[in-house]
């Protein structure tokens, strides 16, 4: 039998101003590391890319179908697509760099320490949000480069942006937190690779809804990954609808924050029991 | 005064191999790590807890610098109650892990000042004192480097001085050694030392080797099956073991039952111990003796292969508290090892 004993202490709050700084170098040593390896974040770009060129010219004749309700290229279409797939998958490795920091006991020194726990958090979510952004802006760059122009602008490229650093950082929590419980890199390749594919498929990424089998249509208004697409094209487009744009970023602001919340509770869980 | 007083700690894990879920987690099939172990380390001392892999050195480390929690029992380090207060004490300790924590994607230079940021030291007070323990550690000409590039030596020597950014009271090291070369080690010993009498520092080493505990600490205390079976100055644990140590190798096959008795009958030695193939005995005057256990073998129809007279060492001590010998215990199987990633040996 295990006695449970209190600890008044343990929900002590760190004072504001020391989550701030803790928060600023510890955010300092991801980038560090961040920028010593550019190639770490180029690499992962491969990858959408890849989806990008090659489904967008192999599909190209796609929008000439009658009812295809899209003004510009296929590749133009797949961008938003494009980019949401990227703030999934690049985050995914969320989890790895957890538990590599978990092996190597760096979590754990950062834990002796009088570290803010909620800045080693708060560290995670802006690396992810900062590598998210200069993904979503190269793939930007190359969507461009391939013949896709954007109507909607500047805005409309910081929007898609944030929508990407949104879905990103749900996914990011939610690798870590699968880092933290099952410290297994193959779970979470395993989960990742599973929920990714149907949720693109599932989504206005490659066609737009209306020419999905109803029950796909259904699930694909329910999907988050679906609304990222949506905002993304929308903001992306000569006219966006804000007021849907709102609706769904306010949907995956608060998913983000939900998932923020358990990926914060999984890691209070293991610091207080080592 | 005394900078570690622990009393009565208590902790056990989920046992491993069936799963590491909450399945077992249910008060049953549990493994005993901490079984009510008391510790009182004087300040300014360098003290060892000894005792072979999974012993339970490591989960106290692990309590005593907040990490863990106790099931039951008591813990205070430089007066802090580190259960009731985790975020004081946190202040006042360095804690040197088993595992090095230093991130080899960045210099050695960036993280000891981040290491001095995290403890609250501004960022000119964090550089100079960076500066001052690379220096210290011989480590300067390589402070720009990556850390991934440094050898393991190195590594273990930044370790040591990200343990020290905050001049803490009470350093805990957990196997500061192992894994390093013999000259390194005899170099970080020297640094220990060396430091430990610098800085006024409580030490608190874990070490499953008898030679560190024997040529760096003041005070040792033996862990085994989570608990302190001895507790003293290494000279003094060995001269409680009055006497020398007659230790016989036997042929194979030897009977262990039969030697046993037939050496408890030779009056001039005692603590008669015997393992496989090794015996061991204790005499006031251990040459004088031999003949005698030598004839008594002979008798027993189990001549002695070779005979060595010694003075004790901690091997004998911990014999004497254990009844294993030190080497031998150290190869059971780790049963009480966790199942964690973060821990090596308990």
């Amino acid at each position: 039998m295990t006695m449970t004993i209190a600890y008044p202490e343990r929900s002590a709050v760190t004072p504001a101003g020391t989550v701030l700084t803790h928060t600023w170098y510890l955010t300092g040593r991801k980038l560090h590391a961040l920028i010593r390896q550019p190639w770490v974040l180029a690499f992962s770009v491969i990858q959408p890319a890849i989806w990008l060129f090659l489904f967008g010219a192999l599909f190209h004749k796609i929008i000439d179908i009658p009812g295809f309700a899209y003004g510009g290229s296929y590749l133009a279409y797949l961008v938003p697509g494009v980019v949401a797939m990227n703030a999934m998958s690049g985050n995914m490795w969320a989890g790895m760099s957890m538990i590599e920091e978990i092996e190597r006991g760096t979590l754990n020194r950062f834990l002796v320490a009088p570290a803010s726990r909620l800045a080693i958090m708060n560290a995670t979510v802006v690396e992810q949000a900062v590598s998210t952004t200069v993904q979503t802006l190269i793939i930007v760059v190359l969507g461009y480069a391939g013949g896709a122009r954007y109507p909607g602008g500047a805005t409309g490229i910081v929007m898609l942006t944030l929508a990407a650093i949104l879905v990103g950082v749900v996914w990011g929590s939610l690798s870590n937190m699968t880092g933290m419980l099952l410290r297994s890199r193959e779970a979470i390749i395993g989960v990742y690779t599973f929920f990714m594919l149907p949720l693109m498929f599932l989504s206005s990424a490659f066609i737009q809804p209306s020419f999905m089998p109803g029950w796909m249509q259904a699930i694909a208004a329910r999907n988050p990954l679906n609304w990222e697409v949506q905002i993304g094209r929308s903001v992306l487009s000569a006219n966006p609808d804000w007021p849907a744009v709102a609706a769904r970023c306010g949907g995956l602001l608060a998913l983000a924050a939900l998932c923020v919340a358990i990926s914060v509770t999984t890691f209070r869980s293991y610091a207080k029991n080592v | 005064m005394h900078s570690i007083e622990a009393r009565g700690l208590a902790k056990s894990y989920p046992a491993p191999g069936k799963s590491q879920s909450k399945s077992t987690g249910n008060g049953k099939a549990r493994v005993t790590a901490l079984d009510g172990l008391d510790l009182t380390v004087p300040s300014g001392t360098i003290f060892a807890l000894l005792g072979p892999n999974g012993a339970g050195k490591t989960t106290t480390v692990n309590i005593l610098t907040t990490l863990a929690r106790p099931d039951g029992g008591t813990a205070r380090v430089n007066g802090v109650d580190v259960l009731a207060q985790p975020a004081r004490a946190r202040k006042v300790i360095g804690v040197v892990a088993q595992r090095s924590g230093a991130d080899p994607t960045a210099t050695g230079r960036e993280n000891l000042i981040l290491q001095g940021h995290l403890y609250g030291l501004d960022t000119r007070t964090a550089k100079n004192r960076a500066a001052e323990l690379l220096e210290h550690f011989r480590l300067t000409d390589a402070a720009r480097r990556l850390v991934r590039t440094y050898s393991g030596g190195m590594q273990r020597r930044l370790d040591v001085a990200l343990g020290l950014m905050h001049r803490p009271k009470v350093l805990f090291l957990d196997e500061p050694t192992t894994g390093l070369d013999p000259e390194s080690r005899t170099a970080m010993w020297q640094e220990i030392t060396r430091l430990a009498a610098e800085d006024r520092m409580t030490v608190l080493l874990t070490t499953h080797y008898l030679e560190e505990a024997d040529r760096l600490a003041n005070r040792l205390a033996i862990v085994d099956h989570g608990r302190v079976v001895a507790e003293g100055e290494p000279d003094q644990l060995k001269q409680e073991l009055k006497g020398d140590v007659i230790q016989v190798e036997l042929p194979a096959n030897a009977d262990e039952r039969h030697v046993t008795d037939a050496l408890n009958a030779v009056p001039a030695v005692r603590d008669v111990l015997v393992a496989g193939r090794n015996v061991s005995a204790r005499s006031d005057d251990g040459a004088a003796a031999v003949p005698a256990v030598l004839a008594a073998l002979a008798i027993a129809g189990t001549p002695a292969a070779s005979v060595t007279v010694a003075r004790p060492s901690l091997d004998e001590v911990y014999l004497r508290y254990t009844g294993r010998r030190y080497s031998q215990a150290g190869e059971e199987p780790p049963a009480t090892r966790r199942p964690q990633l973060t821990e090596v040996s308990g």
